[in-house]
């Protein structure tokens, strides 16, 4: 990932008018954070033990009504800091005119992207410049939250909602992306990234979009883009089986039982992995049960069948 | 305006105290079992400075193991299932186990009669049950991390908490339940002991603002505490039994636990806060020797902060998806909230105005409170504009706001009481110079801790993260090595403390020439307090002249 | 404790036990306690406010399958199980005003009716609980009756909120037969003293939770 923007880069409209306040707020609070600092420090010197100064009766302003005027100035001061802040113009607040909108679906741990023509990525969001897109985003499991940092943005994913995240990315780069609601062992690891393409680079991009290969080829493409290969390949942190000579052979499970490695079997680890659980690891695969549809698990065990007979010799780098 | 000579009250430190045929509370009995047993709210104080102390350490050790890991951007020194259950012990530990008893449990027991004048707390018995539901449902976290932990994090959403996690969810939230109903039998006794353990003579608005402070928080403790029991028992039956009253499954409402959870949490970071704000303001008027500037506007201060500090809990939502005018109406209320905070924090600097300032041990605690709560403070304001909170909810900005709250501010507050009452609850000195060593040491390796996460949450670094991108690392790396300093600033006490209860030079009556009735008994005080009937017809910040009676 | 000089404390010659050392008088004893309970009383409704919440938001959320489910619920033994603890509740009453009153034999009988009376309302309880299980009516149950998902909601909610109000029967039941019998061995003054009048406040307590429970889980459904 090289060619991500270390310094956080605005690259949405919410980025520069979010960091407008930001910067307002962090004058605001330092000045007021100086003329306490400075006063307890003043009056700390000045006023110590035996010093000089002079203590007598209070003079006559020093009164309740200073009180008074620093409670109704600091009010003042907060309304003023929240009007200014609410006066964002929140993409949301106003009625949704029509936009172009992208799926997003969270799970237990990755970002599965659908654009409108039925391109599918995984834990990557390409978008074009310049556009609203507005991102509807739902959970198959726990509470995630889509989070773009470079876009000032950030929305929760939740089970049994669909919430929407309108997003108007302003320059193109490639940016983080990240799960920022806690959702269990690999939360740290939901990561991903935006790609903000001009117009025409997007148009490339989704034409080029995978459409139909033999069928293992496909298979090899899922297997990266859907995340196993996040798992199951080495440079991995992730302790998963290598699926290379699995297929046909005999594997024992965390139960004790022994299984051959068929189709079905191959299928129902990808469906319900915690069914049959491998000897020595933790069921920590998720479920791809309703994210894969047929044809696709059909791809994925023919890619995983091919493994299994060229020993070995198929897994090359990451595209 | 003429200078009258500074002429200081007439209490001068006696050094022997009166001599007393009554053993101090000590020495009263000495068995194990009498200790068990006791009802003296001064040895319940007591049992709960041990047992926070103790919980204390197993949070700070938990807050040793999360920086160690994260001074690497590879998740290399906990897996991150370790990881993820020890930042969660932290946090449940020290907000539940330690920094809610804190001060209202330790100080607040120890002093509350002292300062009303009183023999006991109206329920000595109930005040002893609540430390052991205390001690029980410490005992119950500590069993869960000990069977293998919890990772929900100390805010236990669901539907990860519900059904997802496969951890020791349901014991750990028992725990929670149990002490909850601690810290309800604590709010009762405390209320019900100013209500009608007043001395004649102390009106309202005579007390002391300590104890107008636990008052406050105790109002927040009874309110709010069993909105968490409620939802800590639907979290439970959901886990254990299958109703699922938030499970998606069934059209139920994972949000909906956050209102209920925040409906508890919010008010309940006041109940971290008042107290601090109680022991402060003590502390400033004796060793500024000035009146606590603008006495009852402290009062109206604490008791709005309690009330209005109800309405504001959806500013924990903004990015849940809740509607828009909703996170508008609670930001405005946040920002309301800070008002009567600011007029806590400017009377205090008032107070120092034409003071005699020394600056104990516990006066630089207690500076250090005023600026890292204004500190806290002010960020909590960032976070309570919509915009900048949709960018720095859930990242390091947080993290940084509510310990430069809570640990700057609280945890401080309660260094700056116990120096301060050590000698009224040991009857000894602790050694001046190095106390003072440790305040700046914890002052110093504070902010070196977490002045980075504020930078590291607004170039988005995540929190509860266990592995990082290499773009943070620098901050992390500051973050750790101020940890360090802090933990030695806060071992330091441990053992000058402890030093001196042996060591340390013999306390008389008020070593520090203060007012309040505490200091009007022998130090130690007797097993009843008061050997004679206070004298409560002073004033109770009688530090210097009133300009005229009207003067507050 | 005589050393103590607070003011009060010698004029009041009174039964050992009555006055605790830490208090000056019986008037400020009987306030603290008096206090105490409908401060912890308040805790009590928001505790069970949570639930009301949650079930109005569903009501709300879901209004057709919540109600609709609300209609299975045991209507004749709900009812019946009010009107029991309204007669308990009155038995309770009684009993505080005889106490005061300082005739024992009336307190005694009529704790020992509210007992009968409350435990006459959980054995109730529990043949309904045995009729629901029976029924399948708890949302882990493979055959649960009900098509629509909000449906276990309402179960859920309505084990919960009956649960709990069961626990607070038990531990109301439980008071009473300390205080019956420490009457019956006569341990304590009755008139001086604040036990009964304090278990029957929170004896009216638990009767007004169900106050509002029997509307809410039995009579919802049918309205309409
Ligand atoms: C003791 C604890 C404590 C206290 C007192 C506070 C006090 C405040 N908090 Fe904080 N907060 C927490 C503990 C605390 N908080 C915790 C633990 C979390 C995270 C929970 C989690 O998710 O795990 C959190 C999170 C949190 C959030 C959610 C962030 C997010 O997750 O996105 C917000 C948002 O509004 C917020 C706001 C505030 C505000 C406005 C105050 C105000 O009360 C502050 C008022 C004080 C001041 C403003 C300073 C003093 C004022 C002045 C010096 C005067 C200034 C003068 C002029 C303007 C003239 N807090
Ligand atoms: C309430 C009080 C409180 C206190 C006092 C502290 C104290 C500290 N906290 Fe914590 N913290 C929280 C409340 C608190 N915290 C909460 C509520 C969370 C959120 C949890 C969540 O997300 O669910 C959190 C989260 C949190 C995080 C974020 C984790 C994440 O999101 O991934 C970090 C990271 O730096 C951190 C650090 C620290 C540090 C360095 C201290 C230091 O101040 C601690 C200093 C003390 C010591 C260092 C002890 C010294 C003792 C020893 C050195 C002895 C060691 C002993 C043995 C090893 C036997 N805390
Ligand atoms: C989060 C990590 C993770 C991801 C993502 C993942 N797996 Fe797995 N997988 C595992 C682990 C761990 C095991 C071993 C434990 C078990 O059987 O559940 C496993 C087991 C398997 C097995 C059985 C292997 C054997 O040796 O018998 C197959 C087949 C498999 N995975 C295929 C896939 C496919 C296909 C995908 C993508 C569609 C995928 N996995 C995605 C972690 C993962
Ligand atoms: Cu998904 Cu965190
Ligand atoms: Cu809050």
């Amino acid at each position: 990932m090289g060619e991500i923007e270390i310094i956080l880069p605005q690259a949405s409209v919410e980025a520069g008018s979010t960091d407008g306040k930001l910067l307002g707020l962090i004058i605001i609070s330092s000045l007021i954070t100086l003329l306490v600092a400075g006063l307890v420090g003043i009056f700390a010197i000045r006023y110590r033990k035996g010093s000089k100064a002079s203590r007598g009766r209070l003079p006559a302003w020093f009164d309740s009504d200073l009180e008074l005027g620093w409670t109704l100035a600091t009010g003042g001061l907060f309304v003023a800091i929240f009007a200014w802040a609410a006066s964002q113009d929140f993409a949301l607040a106003v009625p949704p005119q029509r936009a172009t909108e992208v799926h997003a679906v969270g799970k237990q741990w990755m970002w599965k992207i659908e654009h409108p023509g039925g391109q599918r990525e995984i834990n990557e969001l390409h978008l074009p410049v310049g556009e609203t897109i507005d991102l509807v985003l739902n959970s198959q499991d726990v509470i995630h939250s889509f989070y773009i940092p470079a876009f000032r943005l950030k929305q929760d994913v939740v089970p049994g909602h669909t919430t929407r995240m309108r997003i108007r990315p302003t320059r193109t780069g490639t940016y983080r992306l990240f799960c920022a609601e806690y959702c269990g062992s690999e939360h740290s690891a939901m990561i991903g990234r935006v790609v903000v393409l001009s117009k025409e680079a997007y148009a490339d991009w989704l034409s080029i979009q995978p459409e139909g290969d033999d069928l293992s080829t496909e298979g090899r493409q899922l297997f990266v883009s859907r995340g196993c290969a996040g798992c199951h390949e080495g440079s991995s942190k992730v302790r998963a089986p290598r699926l290379e000579g699995v297929f046909g052979g005999p594997v024992p499970l965390a139960d004790g039982r022994t299984v051959t490695a068929d189709d079905a079997y191959i299928r129902d680890s990808i469906l319900q992995p915690k069914k049959d659980v491998v000897a020595g690891f933790a069921p920590i695969m998720p479920s791809f049960a309703g994210a894969l549809d047929e044809g696709e698990l059909v791809a994925l065990t023919a890619y995983i069948r091919s493994l299994g007979r060229r020993d070995a010799t198929a897994t090359g780098g990451t595209p | 305006m003429s200078d009258i000579p500074f002429r200081d009250v007439d209490l001068e430190e006696d050094e022997a105290g009166p001599s007393t045929a009554e053993a101090n509370y000590l020495e009263e009995r000495f068995s194990l079992w009498s200790w068990l047993t006791t009802t003296d709210h001064k040895r319940i104080g007591i049992l709960y400075l041990i047992s926070t102390t103790f919980f204390f350490f197993i949070g700070g050790a938990a807050a040793v193991l999360i920086r160690l890991e994260l001074f690497t951007p590879a998740g290399d020194l906990l897996t991150d299932d370790g990881y993820n259950k020890v930042f969660t012990l932290h946090g449940v530990v020290m907000v539940w186990f330690f920094l809610v008893p804190v001060i209202p449990s330790v100080l607040g027991n120890f002093l509350i009669p002292l300062m009303l004048g009183a023999k006991d707390l109206a329920f000595p018995r109930l005040n002893l049950a609540s430390w052991y539901l205390n001690i029980i449902g410490g005992g119950f976290a500590v069993w869960a991390m000990l069977a293998g932990g919890v990772d929900t994090g100390w805010t236990f959403y669901t539907p990860y908490s519900t059904a997802f996690a496969n951890s020791h969810v349901s014991l750990t939230a028992i725990g929670v339940f149990i002490s909850g109903f601690s810290t309800i039998a604590t709010g009762v006794n405390m209320i019900v002991t100013v209500h009608t353990m007043r001395p004649a003579g102390m009106g309202w608005f005579r007390m002391p603002l300590f104890v107008w402070a636990i008052y406050a928080t105790s109002l927040i403790m009874l309110l709010s505490t069993p909105v968490l029991a409620i939802v800590l028992t639907l979290l439970i039956t959901e886990r254990l039994l299958g109703l699922g009253i938030f499970n998606p499954e069934y059209g139920g409402d994972p949000i909906l636990f956050q209102h209920l959870f925040w409906f508890y949490s919010h008010p309940a970071v006041y109940i971290m806060i008042l107290p601090g704000m109680g022991v402060v303001t003590e502390v400033i008027t004796c060793f500024a020797r000035r009146r606590v500037f603008g006495y009852k506007a402290m009062v109206y201060a604490l008791l709005a902060i309690a009330v209005i500090g109800f309405f504001v809990w959806g500013h924990h939502m903004f990015t849940s998806g809740q509607s828009m005018y909703a996170s508008l109406t609670f930001s405005f209320l946040s920002f309301i909230v800070a008002v009567p905070s600011a007029i806590k924090v400017f009377n205090w600097t008032a107070t120092l105005y034409r003071g005699q300032i020394t600056f104990e041990a516990s006066m630089l605690y207690a500076m250090g409170f005023v600026g890292l709560f204004t500190m806290g403070g002010l960020t909590g304001l960032f976070l309570a504009s919509v915009p900048v909170d949709l960018h720095m909810h859930d990242t390091y900005f947080v993290v940084a706001h509510f310990h430069y709250i809570m640990v700057g501010g609280m945890v401080s507050a309660f260094f700056a009481g116990l120096h301060f009452w050590w000698p009224k609850i040991t009857g000894r000195m602790y050694p001046e110079t190095a106390a003072r060593i440790a305040a700046m040491l914890m002052f110093f390796g504070f902010n070196l801790t977490f002045f980075p996460q504020f930078i590291l949450g607004n170039i988005g670094m995540p929190r509860r993260y266990h592995a990082y991108p290499d773009e943070f690392q620098v901050w992390h790396v500051l973050s750790s090595a101020g940890a360090v300093i802090l933990a030695a600033a806060y071992l330091m006490p441990l053992f000058y403390l402890a030093w001196s209860l042996i060591w340390g030079r013999k306390a008389g009556r008020n070593p520090w020439r203060a007012h309040g009735l505490e200091w009007q008994t022998t130090s130690p005080p007797p097993k009843h307090n008061f050997l004679a009937n206070p004298d409560v017809s002073g004033d109770v910040y009688a530090y210097h002249p009133r300009r005229n009676p009207r003067d507050e | 404790m005589s050393k103590t000089p607070f003011p009060g404390q010698e004029a009041a010659a009174l039964p050992p036990r009555a006055l605790a050392s830490h208090f000056h008088d019986l008037s400020q004893q009987k306030a603290a306690h008096d206090l105490g309970l409908w401060i912890f009383l308040a805790t009590e409704i928001l505790f069970f406010g949570g639930l009301f919440a949650a079930y109005l938001v569903y009501a709300l959320l879901h209004p057709g399958p919540f109600f609709e489910a609300a209609a299975e619920t045991e209507i004749l033994i709900g009812t019946i199980n009010t009107a029991i603890l309204l007669t308990s509740g009155l038995t309770a009453a009684l009993a505080v005003k005889a106490a005061g009153q300082n005739r024992h034999d009336a307190v005694l009988l009529l704790i020992g009716i509210t007992i009968l009376l409350g435990l006459a309302f959980l054995a109730a309880k529990g043949f309904e609980y045995w009729l629901d299980i029976h029924h399948h009516l708890y949302p882990t149950s493979p055959d649960f009756p009900l098509e629509a998902p909000a449906a276990k909601l309402f179960w859920s909610l309505y084990w919960v909120m009956t649960g709990l109000h069961a626990v607070h029967m038990t531990v109301g039941l439980g008071i009473w037969a300390v205080i019956w019998e420490m009457a019956r061995r006569r341990n304590f003054s009755l008139s001086d003293n604040s036990r009964v009048r304090i278990a029957g406040l929170y004896w009216a307590f638990v009767d007004l939770m169900w106050l509002f429970l029997w509307p809410l889980l039995y009579l919802a459904g049918r309205a309409g």
